[in-house]
């Protein structure tokens, strides 16, 4: 998907400017809250109507106004995802679910109700209220809704904000899996650091009313490490092996980790840059329960530290040093270093 | 109740008949006028709030002799559209329905309008982004969710047409068996020094049907909350 705006829009004192292309399946627009994102969200699907410019999708303009072309919401297609799921509370979950359904054209139709219940998994919940559902529920719900309109592309505006932490991660497996199955391209607001390198590939940064850049999910969170003192977060998809004396063996690539947490199945884990001590030498005794064999692949400057990208075992792990440190350790690219990381440095995400 | 006259039964049944149709013919008025008020940004929308509330605070009898003027032998719609279609409306029952449906609209409308008002924007948006038209949204989303707007807002009308006096009395006269509805007909018996009896009757009769509404209108925020 292409996306280009070049488009105006004053609200109040608020002045949106925008003027970027953006190429991607899997688009995050990333901001402070109050800079502009929700606006031009808005400006995309047609809910609002730039002062002036263009704004295409595919090369197809959805606004124009040197043309005078403005499609309206209802025609562009365009999926949206809330910050909270509002469903329309006088319909059930089925009713709700192909609301958007009945109103697409026929020969658009290529996902259907029952594809949608398998990947959400709300076969169970088709007949009821949506006024009975959890939050998590009601999320799905809206997901499945906004998906079974089968438009050309999902506009999701902080799905996750209002859901806490733990159903934050159930419902992210959700959101990936529904738009990789059908094959939907989709924008992804957030302020959230996390939820942007989960979820998107290429992130363009928006800060106060103005397209500020783009950059790859990865490298924002190693752009944001050097303009704070938060420590880059790495984020494992893991998969567990065995219990182990009180302790859980996940597989990670060639490596076998050793996490102390709830120990289930398929689980999405992050550990903190700074939870992970190098060593120059195999040490011959450690408290922490992994110690990895990894390779030096690439060294970045983050403020007065140092990143260094090492590879484990078929994955990378970021592990930040001071640069005193990293001259004790002689760190060059290729060298051969241990990881020691704690077990009870993970923390579970969902 | 054999204290009544044949024309008190008809008063009773005409005050039913007058707040009912006054009632439903006002309800797509009011449903528009309403959505028009909240939803759309335009010129003059000022003028028109002021315009459909104007008979809350007018006195009923000014509304009454205002109607009197226009639709009047004389007035604009008497002679320009009335007259020529052979209407006639002065002093019969459909008097008495238009001067209740103009003193009760402003009720109907508050009433749905703050029931519209309280549907959240963003069901709206979904419904827009999900492809329906904005009639489609209107008739999808924002009808069945102003719900509860809709039927206080007829409650409150059907009983402000019970009551109606003033404008009645004026563009409808007060004609026993014809126009003649019960505070008409209590108004009379009040002015005549035998009819106290009647009178009081007759406020039974109002009392009961208001009460009987009212008990109505209970039940059916108790069931629409249930449902909720």
């Amino acid at each position: 998907m292409e996306l280009r705006v070049a488009a105006q829009k004053k609200l109040g004192t608020f002045s949106l400017k925008m003027d970027f292309t953006i190429v991607g399946d899997r688009i995050g627009i990333f901001g402070p809250s109050g800079c502009g994102k929700s606006t031009l969200m808005g400006l995309i699907a047609g809910l609002h109507h730039p002062d002036r410019g263009l704004i295409t999708i595919d090369g197809q303009p959805v606004f124009d106004s040197g043309e005078r072309v403005n499609i309206p919401a209802e025609h562009r297609r365009i999926g949206m995802v809330f910050q909270r799921p509002h469903l329309f509370p006088h319909l059930s979950v089925k009713g709700n679910l192909l609301y958007g359904y009945r109103r697409c054209p026929p020969d658009q139709r290529k996902i259907t109700l029952e594809n949608l219940v398998d990947v959400l998994q709300i076969g169970d919940l088709l007949q009821r209220s949506v006024r009975n559902l959890s939050g998590g529920e009601q999320q799905r719900v809206a997901i499945g809704r906004a998906v079974l309109a089968n438009p050309r592309m999902l506009v999701m505006d902080e799905p996750l904000s209002a859901l806490d932490d733990s159903l934050k991660f159930q419902i992210i497996p959700f959101l990936k899996r529904s738009c990789e199955a059908f094959a939907i391209p989709y924008l992804f607001i957030s302020h959230s650091l996390t939820e942007m390198r989960i979820m998107t590939d290429q992130v363009l940064i928006v800060n106060e009313g103005s397209d500020a850049g783009q950059m790859t999910a990865e490298g924002l969170a190693r752009d944001a490490m050097g303009k704070s003192p938060d420590p880059y977060t790495n984020l494992l998809q893991l998969r567990k092996l065995r219990n182990y004396d009180g302790l859980f063996a996940y597989r990670w690539g060639d490596n076998e980790l050793l996490i102390s947490g709830d120990g289930q199945q398929d689980a999405l884990y992050e550990l903190s840059s700074t939870d992970i001590i190098l060593f120059k030498r195999h040490p011959e005794a450690t408290s922490a329960r992994n110690l990895l064999q990894c390779r030096v692949g690439e060294m970045f400057a983050a403020g007065n530290r140092i990143g260094i990208v090492l590879l484990c075992g078929g994955e990378k792990l970021v592990a930040v040093i001071v640069k005193e440190a990293a001259q004790d350790l002689e760190i060059r690219n290729g060298m051969e270093v241990f990881a020691a990381i704690k077990a009870t440095a993970f923390r579970h995400l969902g | 109740m054999g204290i009544f006259s044949e024309s008190d039964y008809l008063a009773i049944l005409l005050s039913m008949k007058v707040a009912v149709v006054a009632t439903i013919l006002s309800l797509p008025f009011g449903f528009a006028v309403a959505y028009v008020m909240t939803y759309r940004k335009f010129r003059g929308r000022v003028a028109l709030d002021v315009v459909v509330n104007l008979p809350l605070t007018l006195p009923p009898v000014v509304i009454g002799y205002l109607l009197l003027l226009l639709l009047g032998k004389n007035g604009w719609i008497g002679m320009w559209v009335l007259e020529p279609l052979g209407i006639k409306v002065i002093f019969t029952w459909k008097a008495a329905v238009i001067a209740t449906a103009v003193v009760g609209f402003p009720l109907m409308v508050r009433s749905i309008r703050t029931g519209m008002e309280a549907i959240d924007e963003k069901l709206i948006q979904a419904s827009r982004t999900l492809g329906a038209r904005w009639f489609d949204t209107v008739v999808t989303v924002i009808l069945p969710l102003s719900f509860r707007g809709i039927i206080a807002g007829s409650i409150l009308m059907f009983a402000r047409g019970l009551g109606e006096f003033g404008a009645t009395i004026i563009l409808a006269g007060n004609i026993p068996g014809v126009t003649q509805t019960i505070p008409l007909a209590i108004y009379e018996y009040v002015s005549s020094p035998s009819g106290d009896t009647v009178a009081v009757a007759l406020c039974v009769v109002s009392v009961t049907i208001s009460v009987a509404v009212l008990i109505f209108h209970e039940w059916l925020g108790r069931r629409i909350v249930r449902v909720d």
